[in-house]
């Protein structure tokens, strides 16, 4: 049975309306349950997960919705309670910091009038008019929310470049402005190496990687998944490049993204040239080309990250220092106890940019891979909560996260896959990125360490073995501690490399023992 | 040339945040040691979209 309950004018954001969700899930007699305010969009997930019939009074977007699900009427009612009074300690809090939290954009820079940046996590259907508010008051933005549309991102970067204002996002979850991590990212060295980047989790990886081979960050300018496409035309794209050109504090710049439209390629590359400083180009999955002039290509993040720091030390590069001398042995230690059955690669990513890097390099050795982030209609996963052979899926997908959180948050999504794909004895290698730093899960590894020892001693008890590779993007300087999470994935026996492409490359070693 | 002067002096600036959305990114600042207020933001006209395009007209 179902109790639903509309709270008028009761806002919420969706981060803590996800937690209290969770929490009322779990409680003893209780199936399911889901706090979400009353905009269009929550009202049909709710109708389309069956927790929420007609509703006899009018719902609004500033309403909030809490429908749960349970065995009985007494546990619904306990639920309910418990709901409520979670929610109210949320209000209480608020008010005990006695800090005076204004509810409009003018009202904030009545108070701190020297702001110089606006961070916007609204709902999408509103944040493209916060954004504009903000540029109009002559703030640069970090646009994190989705769902903005196309044409809105296109007014909003227009009217930012005629206003000499950054306006990063839609979309973007990362930025390094002045060294301060914005949103979900990782605490890195200051250094003279300047990134522009369309990609969220190739950012992180990126600026983590710099960090390890002993470079720094100017700054890292995050432009939103879409900058690079024919409609934008690169217009955050150019202008990063731009200030960075101008920047006294940067002497490399580096470009990434994902593949992008041919004509904003060329005026990139046209826009690179003039700088007068040496930049490193790396577009996710197209392969290195050699070099013209000062314009660099790298074929995957880690050979960027490798390049930039060579380059801003005024060395030359001698490409990455492999794990080649233990490789060997560690694919050996990893295959020995295979069972016959075991044939199949799943890599489970957290990271979209991470995903398509290990989807790539698996494609150019031959390897068919289904996933739900191919390009190529045939190799598409029907279902993509279900693996098909060799598969690489990106759990980080608007089709996994309608409604619920991140898996960069919350561990539990990936957690439900793993035992999933590990409960029949078909699969030999796991592959898993983690991602560190703020915003994401204050102990990812951590999290997942019950789930991937039992699958591995599920394949132990099979007669088998489950070869488990992971990278992890964060640094020792994160909240999370990089070597701290590193320890407790060895300590169950997984392999931790030192970046994701070269997870995903001993993955393929792996593999090619068992399916050569 | 794309205009960047402004984007220059933001990067000789101390960073000074608005956050508006949710809040683990405020905290994330201050542990960083950047000045950061959070809103306490609502959807506008209680999100009546028909209502907020009003006041967008109104305001221009």
């Amino acid at each position: 049975m179902e109790k639903v309950l509309v709270l008028k004018n009761a806002y919420f954001d969706s981060a803590f309306l996800m937690l209290v969700s969770k929490a009322v899930k779990q409680l003893p007699g209780i199936l399911d349950a889901a706090l979400v305010m009353g905009t269009e969009v929550n009202i049909e997930i709710l109708r389309g997960i069956g927790l929420l019939g007609p509703v006899a009074q009018s719902v609004s977007p500033n309403d909030l919705i809490i429908a749960i699900q349970g065995q009985s009427a007494k546990t619904l009612n306990h639920a309910m309670d418990a709901a409520k009074k979670l929610l109210r300690q949320r209000k209480t809090g608020i008010e005990e910091e006695g800090e005076y939290r204004p509810v409009s954009l003018q009202g904030a820079l009545r108070i701190i009038p020297d702001a110089n940046l606006v961070v916007i996590s609204a709902p999408g259907l509103y944040a493209a008019r916060e954004a504009r508010k903000a540029l109009d008051a002559g703030l640069h933005v970090m646009l994190f929310s989705d769902h903005v549309s196309l044409e809105e991102e296109i007014a909003l970067k227009k009217k930012a470049v005629r206003k000499d204002l950054l306006m990063m996002g839609p979309d973007c979850g990362t930025a390094l402005i002045n060294g301060k991590p914005l949103c979900f990212a990782n605490v890195v060295r200051r250094g003279n190496i300047g990134v522009v980047a369309a990609s969220g989790s190739g950012l992180q990886e990126l600026t983590c990687l710099i960090h390890h081979f002993g470079g720094g960050l100017s700054q890292a300018i995050g432009t939103g998944g879409r900058d690079l496409r024919r409609e934008v035309g690169g217009l955050m794209m150019l202008t990063g490049i731009e200030a960075l050109t101008q920047d006294p504090s940067t002497k490399v710049i580096v470009v990434l993204s994902k593949p992008p439209d041919g004509q904003v390629a060329d005026k990139v590359h046209a826009r690179l040239k003039q700088t007068g400083k040496p930049c490193v180009i790396h577009f996710v999955g197209l392969k290195a080309v050699p070099a013209s002039g000062d314009a660099h290509f790298a074929g995957d993040l880690e050979e960027t990250a490798a390049m930039a720091v060579a380059l801003s030390k005024g060395l030359p590069y001698r490409g990455v220092k492999a794990f080649c001398t233990k490789r060997d042995a560690v694919v050996k230690q990893e295959t020995r106890d295979l069972g016959a059955g075991q044939k199949y690669l799943r890599g489970l990513y957290a990271g979209g940019t991470l995903a398509e890097e290990a989807l790539v390099l698996f494609e150019r050795e031959g390897y068919d891979i289904y996933s739900n982030i191919q390009m190529n209609p045939e190799k598409t996963l029907k279902d993509p909560h279900r693996s098909f052979r060799h598969t690489i899926v990106d759990l980080g997908d608007d089709r996994f996260t309608a409604g619920r959180p991140h898996p960069m948050i919350d561990p539990d999504i990936r957690a439900q896959r793993i035992e999933k794909e590990t409960a029949g004895p078909e699969v030999a290698c796991l592959l898993l990125d983690f991602v560190l730093g703020y915003g994401a899960h204050e102990d990812p590894c951590g999290a997942l360490l019950k789930t991937l020892k039992e699958a591995k001693d599920r394949a132990q008890k099979r007669g088998g073995h489950l070869a488990v590779v992971v990278s992890i993007t964060g640094t020792e300087d994160d909240p999370q501690n990089r070597r701290e999470q590193s320890k407790k994935l060895e300590s169950i026996g997984c392999v931790v490399m030192p970046s994701n492409a070269q997870a995903a490359r001993l993955a393929l070693q792996i593999m090619k023992k068992v399916t050569p | 040339m794309t205009k960047v002067k402004k984007i220059l002096r933001l990067f000789q600036e101390d960073l000074v945040v608005v956050n508006l959305g949710l809040e683990a990114f405020a905290e994330a600042l201050r542990k960083e040691d950047v000045k950061v207020l959070q809103m306490n933001w609502r959807p506008p006209a209680g999100g009546d979209q028909r209502l907020i395009a009003l006041l967008d007209r109104l305001e221009k």
